[in-house]
């Protein structure tokens, strides 16, 4: 019976964790452009992402948990981007937002990084010019799926 | 004031320099060879009729394969009752003005205007970033958009567009303060060796696109 | 004695939550340390030099200072609770030990360590 009932308990408790670390998903506030305006939007009144979880934006990477990476990238700041995301303690996530995070966007030239996926890791993409701040709603949900499905690692 | 107002003050005060008036729809353009630049701006900023105290902007205009390939623009703005220059009895009238000159390709030099409008420091270094124009006897000419290791000056006409680089994700942990300024001081002897033509900037390929 | 058992209860509470949460994120959080995740924060740039910097030594006096006269407001609020039973010997006792330390402050006011104002303090 022991044997039983040990992996339903690590189940139980890792859905538990998981269902608090989805519950309370804390952003580092990395708006870099226009996205950025739809991020602050989504987070204010009427988009409201504080019933999904993600009460305030952190000032610091290390009370956070994602980022959200909202706006073109420039060469000059990837270092910057990649110290931010070295600074997040585990569990972290990222979020690329809009189409210049996600692959440059508009701007194919010598000052834009083609995509924010050559500097870190990212989970979900969501894509648009910018998004509406329901798309990027639907990107933190996808993310809260995502987080769901993840296994605990010891 | 017009255009030949400014011009009639600008001959009487500098007199060896060559002005030109430029057409332009919206405010008196002159055109000055660029070994007059410092002095036209000197008499620009303190003579009582002209009071141009304020220093809006400089930026360049390359209109490579054509010569002179560089065409720097200045605009100035004087700023009325609200600001009357030190020395002169009363206001000018509020209005504005742009400085042109012309350099060519070959020999992008120009005297810099800090001495005369401090506030020209960053934009004139952002067109020696951006354009490789020097400036001479400028305090601190060293890149200002660009990272500071960059190769080449982009918003020239014969830079590439694309240009298919990795992204750097590194940057040291901590820098000694020492490391630091020594940093700042090779960037100012780097561009002061493009300015003396012993590094040439890279005028990237002869042509457009990689 | 009654009264107290609900304070206690919110005590063991407020630590139970509080401790709790430590011991949790203990086992339950992840653990990987790097070099650059323990840096300095300095908004993404590599942080300039060396953080210990050298700080005034006015803050040293205000806080001597302070230690000295808060020991004394401690002494003081014992005796504002029993004042009627000590009377009024009590009450010269307790204003020479005020008299003495007052004497003190007078001394550090004058010498200068309340005025930021100077380049270099008492």
């Amino acid at each position: 019976m022991a044997e039983l009932e040990i992996p339903i308990l690590t189940t139980t408790v890792e859905k538990m964790v998981q269902w608090a670390r989805r519950s309370a998903i804390w952003p580092v506030t990395f708006g870099l452009a226009c996205c950025a305006i739809e991020m602050m939007a989504m987070s204010c009144g009427r988009y409201d992402i504080a019933r999904f979880g993600a009460e305030v934006f952190r000032g610091s990477p290390r009370q956070s948990d994602l980022m959200i990476v909202a706006g073109r990238l420039s060469r000059k700041m990837a270092p910057v981007l990649r110290r931010i995301y070295d600074q997040m303690p585990e569990p972290k996530w990222v979020i690329s937002m809009g189409a210049c995070a996600s692959c440059g966007g508009v701007f194919d030239n010598y000052s834009i990084v083609q995509g924010v996926d050559q500097v870190v890791p990212i989970d979900v993409f969501v894509p648009g010019c910018p998004p509406r701040p329901e798309s990027l709603i639907y990107g933190i949900v996808q993310l809260q799926r995502k987080i769901d499905k993840q296994r605990m690692s010891a | 004031m017009t255009t030949a107002s400014v011009l009639e003050v600008l001959r009487t005060v500098v007199p060896d320099a060559s002005f030109e008036e430029a057409a332009s729809a919206d405010m008196p353009t002159i055109i000055v060879d660029r070994d007059h630049v410092i002095e036209t701006c000197r008499a620009l900023r303190t003579h009582p009729d002209l009071q141009f105290a304020l220093f809006v902007d400089v930026t360049a205009a390359d209109v490579w394969p054509k010569e002179p390939r560089f065409e720097i623009v200045y605009h100035f703005a004087c700023l009325g009752a609200a600001y009357t220059v030190e020395g002169a009895s009363a206001p000018a009238p509020a209005r504005r003005v742009r400085l042109k000159t012309r350099l060519t390709g070959a020999d992008p030099v120009v005297d810099t205007v800090t001495t005369v409008y401090p506030a020209a420091g960053w934009p004139e270094r952002e067109v020696f970033d951006l354009f490789g124009v020097t400036f001479r006897d400028h305090p601190d000419l060293r890149r200002i958009l660009m990272p500071d290791d960059w190769q080449g000056h982009p918003l020239r006409r014969d830079y590439p567009v694309q240009v298919r680089k990795d992204a750097p994700s590194w940057s040291p942990i901590q820098i000694t303060a020492e490391e630091f300024a020594a940093s700042v001081k090779a960037q100012r002897e780097q561009s002061d060796r493009q300015a003396a033509g012993t590094v040439q900037g890279p005028t990237g390929r002869g042509g457009r696109g990689t | 004695m009654n009264g107290f058992v609900a304070i206690l209860i919110m005590i063991g509470l407020g630590a139970g939550f509080a401790g709790g949460s430590v011991l949790l994120s203990q086992f339950l959080g992840p653990r990987k340390p790097t070099p650059e995740k323990s840096a300095p924060y300095e908004c993404g740039m590599p942080p300039v030099g060396d953080a210990r910097e050298r700080q005034s030594v006015k803050f040293y006096l205000v806080a001597m200072v302070f230690l000295l006269f808060d020991i004394e407001v401690a002494f003081l609020y014992p005796w504002a609770i029993a004042f009627r039973e000590l009377g009024l010997f009590g009450f010269w006792q307790v204003l020479t030990f005020f008299a003495l330390l007052s004497t003190g402050y007078v001394y550090v006011w004058r010498r200068g360590a309340f005025d930021w104002s100077k380049e270099r303090g008492a």
